[in-house]
């Protein structure tokens, strides 16, 4: 056995107490997050995470680990910005290399009204923090020269908002780190434990029911991906959550360094290099609700078609391998954090296909609110009741893709 | 491959020509007529298993029907014509 394993062995194998302070349910990024700062701004420290599978096998290893803050609405902006400046601290922090990597994000405009929203994008977003400007075709083409401007001669490259923050990270390590970084500071992480049942006590959740025993719980929070529906039913609770998958792909390797992540929303695909140098695509989610983990023929083709007329160097390239997620949708594309209504009970949901570059932001926020009993400013207006008042947050322009 | 919804009119096609159209029920504990309308417009069933939607060839012969499909597998168990 060598050093890593010795150590990750004394970290992940230790057998469930009777009772925690706060039992959260899942081991992806936002339920390590969450127990994360719950041990290091909280000194929260009796906390476990139950997790069916391994730590980060869902959505958190099978998403395209692009960050960013450009989004539609003040709420969101302030919010995913706040999570582009704590990832940018997180190597530090943590003590650990993340291969975070800030590269910038350029997103087309093909028309004259893509041009119009991404000007306005672009105006709003500095409003609220996330620096975003609006770059015509020359310092397009200067920024990413392997541009075709013409776009195939049908998507004609005119302008797109530049969002210098926008970074990637590898997804293992940032979950690593966090699950490491709550680990030793004393909170537990059980592996291949499921979660099968909540225990009521009257109105209120009390615990959770798993493989390994039933488990007292001064609060347990919800960060499921995927299942999360099965999870607040147990409760009583019945979500706006529908989930459907989501397709990504890499091809083999590119041999020259490409710089920005390039995305259009009219062409409905984004890509990027990742640090092996293989170039990453992602699109739209498939169209019928599935929690099924195959992936399509079909997705590659459409995807290949659309991403070869804006980057026509690809077409050398071989598409090496294909994955699937499974993303919670909301109905207004922003998430759903908070409380439930159903006392001791917690919910970080609907992080859809935007998940990744909330982690430390939502799992810092949910934290404060456990810690603290009260909603924090930040994600007081993603509250699950906001569909109750009538306060969507709809944001789907913007949160659509990535 | 991708889904292929079995048209009832056309026979099996893509996915991408269909318009899905989840059947929405209300559960029946549900009396207050404010949270019966919360639930109808925006909570979902999200069932794993098999579920009875239904779809519209939007881009065919532009006709509503069922099917059966099973959405941890994405298998279609069967189809009528409603």
């Amino acid at each position: 056995m060598n050093e890593f394993t010795e150590r990750q062995m004394k970290l992940t194998w230790r057998p469930p107490k009777a009772s925690y302070d706060v039992v959260i349910v899942g081991a992806g990024g936002h339920g390590l997050a969450t127990a994360y700062y719950l041990a290091t701004r909280h000194g929260i420290t009796n906390v476990a995470v139950f997790e069916r599978g391994y730590i980060g096998s869902g959505n958190s290893g099978r998403n395209t680990t692009i960050i960013r803050a450009n989004y539609g609405i003040p709420a969101a902006v302030r919010f995913y910005q706040r999570s582009v400046d704590l990832y940018r601290g997180l190597e530090e922090e943590t003590d650990r290399w993340l291969m975070h990597q800030q590269k910038g994000i350029l997103w087309m405009a093909h028309s004259e009204a893509a041009v119009r929203a991404e000007r306005m994008r672009a105006k709003l977003n500095t409003e609220f923090g996330a620096e975003t400007e609006f770059v015509g075709p020359r310092q397009v083409e200067e920024l990413c020269p392997e541009l075709d401007m013409s776009g195939g001669g049908r998507w004609p490259v005119l302008g797109a908002s530049y969002h210098p923050q926008g970074a990637t990270a590898r997804h293992d390590r940032v979950v690593w780190a966090l699950a490491e970084g709550a680990m030793e500071r004393g909170a537990h992480v059980h592996q291949n434990t499921p979660v099968e049942g909540l225990i009521l006590d009257g109105e209120r959740v009390a615990g959770v029911r798993t493989a390994e025993g039933d488990i007292a719980a001064g609060a347990v929070v919800s960060a499921v991906g995927g299942h999360v529906s099965r999870l607040a039913a147990m409760a009583g609770l019945r979500l706006p959550i529908r989930t459907h998958r989501l397709q990504a792909f890499v091809t083999n390797h590119y041999r020259q360094q490409f710089g920005p992540i390039v995305a259009s929303s009219e062409l409905f695909f984004y890509a990027s290099q990742t640090a092996r140098g293989e170039m990453l695509l992602g699109a739209e989610i498939d169209p019928q609700p599935s929690f099924s983990y195959r992936s399509s023929h079909d997705f590659v083709q459409d995807v290949c078609r659309r991403a070869l007329c804006l980057l026509p160097f690809m077409a050398s390239l071989r598409v090496l391998r294909q994955w699937t997620g499974v993303c919670d949708m909301s109905p207004d594309y922003s998430p759903i954090m908070g409380r439930t209504g159903v006392d001791g009970f917690f919910i970080t949901t609907g992080w859809g296909t935007w998940g990744f570059k909330a982690i430390p932001a939502g799992g810092e926020q949910m934290a404060e609110l456990i810690a603290s009993g009260e909603t924090p400013e930040l994600i007081a207006p993603f509250g699950l009741d906001r569909f109750a008042r009538d306060r969507t947050m709809a944001d789907r322009g913007s949160a659509g893709t990535h | 491959m991708s889904l292929r919804i079995p048209c009832p009119c056309c026979g099996g096609r893509s996915v991408h020509e269909f318009v899905h159209a989840e059947i929405r029920r209300v559960p029946d504990h549900l009396t207050d007529p404010d949270e019966r309308d919360l639930d109808f417009a925006f909570h979902h069933d999200n069932e794993e298993g098999i579920v009875t939607e239904r779809w519209f060839h939007a881009l065919g012969c532009r006709r509503w029907f069922e099917i059966r499909r099973d959405t941890t597998t994405d298998r279609i168990i069967e189809a009528a014509e409603s």
